[in-house]
């Protein structure tokens, strides 16, 4: 079981991270729009994230928790 | 649950200002984690320089200075006589550490000054609107080349690390990139690398890491790191350009 939790607010919609995931998990969520006016990232299916941090690993502002 | 990935401490919590997907931020973070992970978050100082880093002083959780533009290595110089017991580093880009400032970089690695700069090498002015760096690629378009560099009266490229390797002084010099996951994690060992041999007191230590622009570049984030891949490491090779350790190993 992974976890992933995303501090929403300052996501930038870069999406670094959904080319990032191994297993191509994450996307950007444009049925929403943060305070900075962007989309931002979430996961389609956390059944299925190994929780491998690649996506963390790839995020310039730290958007990111990864637990398992 | 265990906790995977979070971040650092050594970072503080107001929100980077960095275009979206600027790799300033990665960088950022591999070098708090780098400092945290040795112990040294509260013996941290580190310098800031003039360009799209200049806010570093907010995102750093230690001491911060702020330097004018290309001095920080002066400065980190002056602090860390004064505090040989701190870890102190300069954070500059290459406008910054590679034009404006040329003769305080390459001063402070020919004295083996016992610091270490993070040299974030994009190949541009971010800050001022994208004009031509001394590290701008032949041919590349930026606002003062907008017909490409030209290299009949701009010359060529400045490679920072194949020149600061001729110096006999400094410890550790590598260049690294972060255009994906495993480059990210092998810049993380240099920048770890660097810092630790400023702990040990063996001198002067740089880690030169390539990184994008995507707002001057034009390019959308994930194209810029394509970009970078494919264009500038051929220019600028990955690898470490010096080791005093090895070759003292190696006599
Ligand atoms: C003495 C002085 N000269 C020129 C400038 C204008 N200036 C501000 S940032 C900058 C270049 C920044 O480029 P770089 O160091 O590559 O950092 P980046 O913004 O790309 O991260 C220049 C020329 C200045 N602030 N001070
Ligand atoms: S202008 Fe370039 S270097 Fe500066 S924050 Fe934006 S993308 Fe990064």
């Amino acid at each position: 079981m992974a976890k992933l939790t995303f501090a929403s607010e300052i996501c930038k919609g870069c999406g670094l991270c959904v080319n990032a995931c191994p297993k191509k998990l994450l996307e950007l969520d444009k049925s929403r729009i943060n305070k900075k006016g962007y989309n931002p990232v979430h996961i389609t299916d956390q059944a299925a994230c190994v929780a491998c941090a690649a996506c963390a690993r790839m995020c310039p502002d730290c958007v990111i928790t990864v637990e398992r | 649950m265990a906790v995977v990935f979070k971040k650092t401490s050594m970072l503080t919590d107001v929100p980077l200002h960095y275009c979206p997907g600027c790799t300033h931020g990665i960088i950022h973070r591999l070098v708090a984690e780098s400092i945290e992970e040795l112990g040294a978050a509260d013996k941290a100082i580190g310098v800031a320089p003039v360009g799209c880093a200049v806010f570093a002083y907010n995102y750093f959780n230690c001491d911060m200075q702020e330097a004018a533009h290309g001095r920080a290595p002066a400065v980190a110089t002056g602090i860390k006589r004064v505090n040989r017991d701190c870890v102190v580093f300069t954070y500059q880009g290459d406008g910054d550490l590679a034009s404006i400032g040329t003769a305080e970089i390459v001063h402070a690695a020919a004295r083996g000054e016992n610091i270490t700069v993070i040299f974030v090498n994009n190949g541009i002015y971010g800050m001022t609107g994208g004009q031509m760096a001394p590290t701008t690629l032949p041919g590349q378009v930026t606002t003062t080349s907008p017909y490409g560099r030209d290299t009949s009266h701009c010359g060529y490229p400045i490679g920072i690390s194949e020149l600061l390797s001729t110096l006999k002084a400094p410890s550790f010099i590598e260049r690294v990139s972060v255009h994906d996951v495993k480059n990210v994690v092998n810049a993380k060992r240099a920048i770890k690398e660097a810092f630790r041999r400023q702990i040990d007191g063996k001198g002067f230590s740089l880690v030169e890491v390539l990184s994008t622009c995507p707002t001057n570049w034009g390019m959308n984030p994930l194209d810029a790191l394509k970009w970078l891949e494919a264009n500038m490491i051929p220019y600028y090779p990955l690898g470490n350009y010096k080791d005093r350790d090895k070759e003292a190993a190696s006599k």
